[in-house]
């Protein structure tokens, strides 16, 4: 029995079958260049390496290795088709616990590294490059800050296991001085507190959601309708543009607009 | 320094009074002011009284003649934390100053960074913006500097510290601390032994200012004084970009890392010597 989720892996798996690996990177990191219906892609998931050498990074969290590695991995990318006029995708594949807790890790600038991977997602976003996130498991905090908040597309796998959030529950619910039955009353009645994937993509945060039959290990049925939304959100950054502004418009989201809006306007 | 009457702590002013200290005199301008009361929409049904300005103030004014976006964080409403009207009016702001900067408006931002991150009464909200704060980060650098001055109290912790780690350029006093997780979460995720959250000079010589010096991690390390902030920021605004980000240097902190032997616990004096901080 794994104390740690083997989504991000199997999602991987499935949709790199036939890409080519790339190498020189930590067994946590998973990179593949691959094409995904005619257009060519990279995949990126970051995976549980129980032998990580960070021992606070053992179950798939995002720490000092990872967030460096994944910006290794997607700066490669933007220097590989700078001169290209079709800019290769990046699918960000999420299934991330958390970031890592630690002493070596505060110690040597895991906010560093965080910022290292956000930076190359962003600035790869910026050049042209379509980037995609696609929840599978946990998007929790800095190590989806890290590792998928900057695509120009989220889509979400519809299923209890797929969350976003701030901070997990026994850590947040300390640190706003509550107990855990508490916050889980005031979660249900708040959206922007709430663990479950609906009420999140009640923020207008996510491009689509979609149903699998098997989450932990996709079926080939599941694989064929995940491939073609990734082609479709491929599609739609290529039309709609390379910046954030898909993320404005939702009701429950309506203040984000409303600032931009008024600042505008006395700017 | 020596001259005691002669300094202004910078830490004991608020947010306003902190972006007006650096904004060169007359020229402080603020937009969306408390007056027009843009409130966080989230917290009064959660129990908690908001505030006026939802804890960010943004101001537009110049620095040594140069135009200037502020946007100072009031580490005193919620311990600084983001949520969505704040959160979205730092990000609206970067986002507007690259915009300038796309129509030849040379502006800059100064990040004033008192915070604990993600406002958690409003977590997912928060989150958002501050993924879109890193973007309008990003994206304004490509023009101009991006300034981050992480003062005290507070801190600058969560994803602000991943936003701290994208600006140009960092200034720090030995009173800041900068650092991913608060040290409430670690010792509550990894437990006493890995972080003893209650051990005040233990949390600063890992996270302090000295110690982010030290390391390379921020630029500037300066004494609690406006006149000297004001220098620093000044200075750095004048420097324009620097030659390499400190968030693109994946080759060089990977090399740095190969060479740690992460088996045993880590020492302050060992990220010193790991990061070869230049100003050690």
């Amino acid at each position: 029995m794994n104390t740690y989720s083997l989504r991000g892996l199997n999602w991987f798996n499935a949709l790199s079958a036939g890409a080519k690996p790339v190498e020189d990177l930590p067994a946590s990191l998973k990179v593949a260049d691959g094409v995904l219906g005619n257009q060519p892609v990279r995949f990126i998931a970051v995976v549980a390496d129980p032998e990580n050498r960070f021992v606070r990074a053992r179950n798939g969290e995002v720490g000092l290795l990872e967030g460096w590695s994944l910006a290794k991995a997607v700066d490669e990318v933007i220097a590989a088709d700078v001169d290209k006029p079709h800019k290769r995708a990046v699918i960000a594949i999420v299934d991330v616990p958390s970031q890592a807790y630690g002493r070596r890790e505060e110690a040597l600038g895991i906010h560093q590294a965080l910022a290292g991977a956000a930076d190359s997602y962003a600035r790869a976003r910026l050049a042209g490059h379509a980037v995609i996130g696609l929840l599978v498991g946990k998007a929790m905090s800095g190590a989806f800050l890290a590792h998928g908040y900057q695509a120009n597309r989220l889509i979400a796998l519809r299923d209890p296991g797929v969350m976003v959030h701030a901070m997990g529950k026994a850590s947040a619910a300390r640190v706003t001085l509550r107990s855990v039955e508490e916050l889980e009353a005031l979660a249900a009645s708040v959206p922007p507190m709430a663990y479950d994937i609906d009420s999140y993509a009640s923020l207008g945060l996510l491009w689509e959601t979609l149903s699998v039959e098997q989450i932990e290990q996709p079926t080939t049925a599941d694989l064929a309708r995940v491939t073609e939304c990734l082609n479709q959100a491929i599609g739609d950054v290529a039309a709609h543009g390379r910046d954030l502004s898909s993320r404005l418009g939702a009701s429950n989201r309506a203040a984000s607009s409303k600032v931009r809006q008024l600042l505008r306007a006395q700017w | 320094m020596t001259d005691l009457l002669n300094k202004h702590s910078f830490i004991e002013l608020g947010a306003r009074q902190r972006a007006k200290a650096l904004l060169d005199p007359g020229t402080f301008r603020e937009l969306l002011d408390p007056f027009q009361r843009i409130m966080s929409p989230w917290l009064e049904r959660q129990g908690v009284v908001p505030q006026a300005d939802d804890g960010v103030v943004i101001a537009k004014g110049s620095i040594g003649g140069l135009p200037v976006v502020i946007a100072a964080i009031e580490g005193a409403f919620q311990g600084g934390s983001l949520g969505e009207v704040g959160g979205a009016k730092m990000a609206g702001a970067l986002e507007l100053a690259a915009e300038d900067n796309r129509n030849g408006i040379p502006t800059r931002a100064v990040l004033l960074l008192e915070t604990g991150g993600v406002r958690l009464q409003e977590a997912n909200l928060g989150l958002a913006a501050i993924a879109d704060i890193h973007a309008a980060i990003v994206d304004l650098r490509q023009y101009q500097p991006v300034i981050g001055v992480v003062a005290g109290s507070v801190g600058c912790f969560g994803g602000m510290s991943i936003a701290a780690g994208l600006c140009s350029y960092l200034v720090v006093t030995q009173e800041a601390r900068l650092g991913l997780n608060g040290p409430q979460v670690i010792e509550q995720e990894a437990g006493l032994e890995e972080y003893d959250s209650r051990d005040r000079p233990f949390i600063w010589s890992l996270t302090g200012g000295e110690q982010r010096f030290a390391s390379g991690l921020v630029d500037r390390y300066t004494a609690d004084d406006v006149a000297q902030i004001q220098q620093h920021v000044s200075e750095l605004l004048q420097q324009g970009l620097p030659a390499q980000q400190r968030s693109r240097q994946a080759d060089l902190y990977l090399q740095r890392l190969a060479r740690l032997d992460a088996a045993p616990q880590i020492e302050p004096a060992t990220v010193r010597d790991l990061y070869q901080g230049a100003h050690s």
